[in-house]
């Protein structure tokens, strides 16, 4: 017998004598082992702790504030059932506030999906090695800066002496920019100063996340049931309608979730670029803060839940997880 | 039944290549390939793969383009046509079914692109379903139906616009033994009922004996030749060829010499006998036993030698023998194949 074989024998006999009493880690392993339930528990109470009670408990919160009222003269909540906030809300300015809201997050979610899906279909089906690493990272590098950066970067950018100016005059194109800046309700002053720009950032700062989903969406269909649909005598126009769209739905559900809800929530962008008509973001970002009425915030924050599960489930009707 | 193509065929290749990638990774997949198959005939195209087989059957589709060459079918050109504006359907390797559509939406949808009419659409998708024994799935998704059901969908789906030619891309690779048996027969018989032209792809040798009119045996982006299944498995026109159709003693030098008296041969397993000293055209020591049930397999070492084995393939019933004992071994002198030498 070798040294070395010697040593491994001598080894293997001390085990034995060492693990007569298991040790505590030993113990430990095996009760995890034989009670799946207790590790299943000790890594899902931490989430759920978090979700439970920080995430939902704070939206309970919230939505039993939108039933309390506010005392008119001391500004103090009073914590009573009352519906006023709701029937403020069916006031005329605040209705107006909640459909320019949905009307501009429906407009950038178009947008987006008209913008990305190229880029996505590229991405899944086409761009191969480097060429594909560079576009994911050209996708997601936006999302390494701060939101802030961007958005005043385009603020510059859509300025009156700003970039965007300075090239139309280049190409003098200025009078097409004016024509679409005297557009009433689209245009304003400048374009930083205009519906438009609101339009184009929010379009521009959601972007990725509405062509990650369709990527991924895309890429997991077949490439052979896009020959079959060619082979059985579609032409590429009918095989994107009746093929690739159909099974790209859930990746454009989840992508204009994304560029939906965020454009629903967001009270920086329309202060920053934008006119002064106000975004329901904003009304909840003054209400709280300025007119200290919370009720009344909270109130109208319900707004965005309530558009969202219903365009979810228009998404659910009109068949957009069919393909999960 | 002979199919020496004359007159049109159903489909022609002419010259054609097919070169993937460029430069140091470069791939010849199809590296020259003549080919016609008449209307009618069931033509397998039989390699390993990497072979070119399947790109030859995509090109013919119009899912590759080749490189240089024509290809022609029922003699018109559609070398760089789209497939949709080819009259060629195809069942595909994955079967490809639209997993958002029912089943009868799946085997209208040639139909449906073609703008026929809903009502027609539904009955003759009823029909093709009856034709593959699927009455009554219609209303199904793919996701519901088993692979052998599924496989029966892509045959309908494929053949209801009435192809002039139908591709098959291995289509029964995905399915057991026994399925895989049942559909060649079904798929055998379908073809003869409609008359179309079918082209197969399949690496499997039985399945391409059992199923073919012709066989084209690729190797190497080339076929190495085209035939008969008889022609092809009892005088194969290549050493590859030999080996790949079935089993095969193949001799070369000496031992070639000495047993056949060619400079290279092949002889069948099956076709070896064992027997008597007297008149043996081989002796040898046993080396190993293989028994398969329908046949048993005896490796003998050529006595005088060295380093040749023989194999011989037994039907039930033979003697039986051991390992380490003497033997000796008789053929026709019909069943010795002669081969070009290994050199060329």
């Amino acid at each position: 017998m070798t040294s070395a074989g010697g040593a491994a024998m001598n080894a293997a006999m001390a085990l034995p004598a060492a693990g007569a009493r298991p040790t505590l880690r030993r113990r430990v392993s095996d009760l995890l082992y034989t009670r799946r339930g207790l590790l299943l528990l000790a890594l899902l109470v931490p989430p759920l702790l978090w979700f439970g009670v920080v995430y939902v408990g704070s939206l309970l919160v919230l939505l039993a504030n939108a039933f309390w009222g506010l005392d008119d003269f001391t500004g103090q909540v009073v914590r009573e059932f009352t519906l006023k906030n709701f029937a403020a809300l069916a006031e005329g300015a605040n209705v107006d506030v909640a459909l320019r809201t949905v009307a501009m997050a429906t407009a950038v979610t178009l947008a987006s999906i008209v913008l990305a899906f190229p880029l996505a279909y590229h991405m899944a089906r086409h761009a191969r090695g480097a060429a594909k690493a560079a576009l994911y990272v050209a996708v997601m590098l936006p999302l390494w800066s701060s939101y802030l950066v961007r958005l005043y970067a385009w603020k510059l950018l859509l300025a009156k002496e700003g970039a965007v100016s300075w090239l139309a005059a280049q190409l003098h194109m200025t009078w097409a920019l004016e024509a679409l800046l005297g557009i009433p309700g689209l245009g304003g002053q400048s374009l930083s100063f205009s519906t438009l720009g609101t339009f184009i950032v929010f379009v521009y700062l959601w972007l990725p996340f509405m062509v990650l989903p369709i990527q991924a969406a895309i890429e997991r269909i077949p490439g052979s049931l896009i020959e079959a649909s060619s082979d059985l005598g579609a032409g590429p126009a009918t095989t994107l309608r009746r093929v690739i769209l159909p099974l790209a739905l859930p990746g454009i559900a989840a992508g204009s979730i994304f560029t939906f809800s965020l454009t629903l929530g967001d009270y920086i962008v329309p202060q920053v670029i934008g006119d002064s008509t106000m975004y329901i973001g904003q009304v909840v970002y003054l209400q709280q803060g300025t007119a200290g009425n919370v009720p009344f915030a909270a109130a109208f924050s319900l707004v965005p839940i309530l558009v969202i599960g219903v365009y979810l489930w228009l998404a659910r009707r009109l068949g957009a997880f069919d393909a999960l | 039944m002979t199919y020496e193509v004359s007159g049109q065929p159903a489909v022609e290749l002419q010259g054609v290549h097919c070169v993937f990638g460029a430069g140091a990774r470069e791939v010849r997949a199809v590296d020259g390939v003549d080919l016609a198959i008449a209307p009618g005939e069931f033509f397998t195209l039989l390699g390993p793969s990497g072979s070119g087989k399947t790109t030859v059957l995509r090109m013919v589709g119009g899912f590759t383009l080749p490189t240089a060459g024509r290809i022609l079918i029922g003699g018109e050109e559609v070398t760089h046509r789209p497939p949709y504006a080819r009259p060629v359907n195809t069942v595909f390797q994955d079967y490809a079914l639209f997993p958002h559509m029912s089943i009868a939406d799946n085997v209208a949808y040639g139909l449906m692109v073609r703008g026929v009419a809903k009502a027609e659409r539904r009955q003759r998708a009823a029909e093709m379903l009856a034709l593959v024994q699927l009455q009554g799935a219609g209303e199904r998704r793919p996701a519901q139906l088993s692979g052998g059901q599924r496989q029966r969908v892509a045959l309908a789906r494929a053949l209801i616009n009435r192809p002039q030619l139908l591709l098959l891309d291995e289509p029964l690779g995905a399915l057991d033994l026994k399925l895989r048996e049942q559909m060649q027969t079904e798929l055998k018989a379908l073809q003869r009922q409609l008359g179309i032209t079918f082209v197969f792809v399949t690496h499997d040798q039985h399945e391409a004996l059992s199923m073919s009119d012709r066989i084209g045996v690729f190797h190497a982006g080339r076929l190495a030749q085209v035939g008969t299944p008889q022609a092809i498995y009892d005088r194969p026109a290549t050493r590859f060829v030999a080996q790949f159709v079935g089993a095969a003693n193949l001799l070369d030098g000496d031992a070639a010499r000495h047993f056949t008296g060619h400079a290279s041969a092949m002889l069948r397993p099956e076709r070896i006998r064992l027997g008597q000293a007297d008149g043996a055209r081989a002796s040898g020591t046993v080396a190993e036993v293989q028994y398969f049930g329908a046949f048993t397999r005896v490796k003998v070492w050529a006595a005088g030698l060295a380093g040749v084995q023989l194999q011989a393939d037994l039907p039930p019933g033979a003697v039986a023998i051991e390992p380490g004992t003497t033997t000796h071994l008789h053929w026709d002198a019909a069943a010795v194949h002669a081969l070009a030498p290994a050199a060329a």
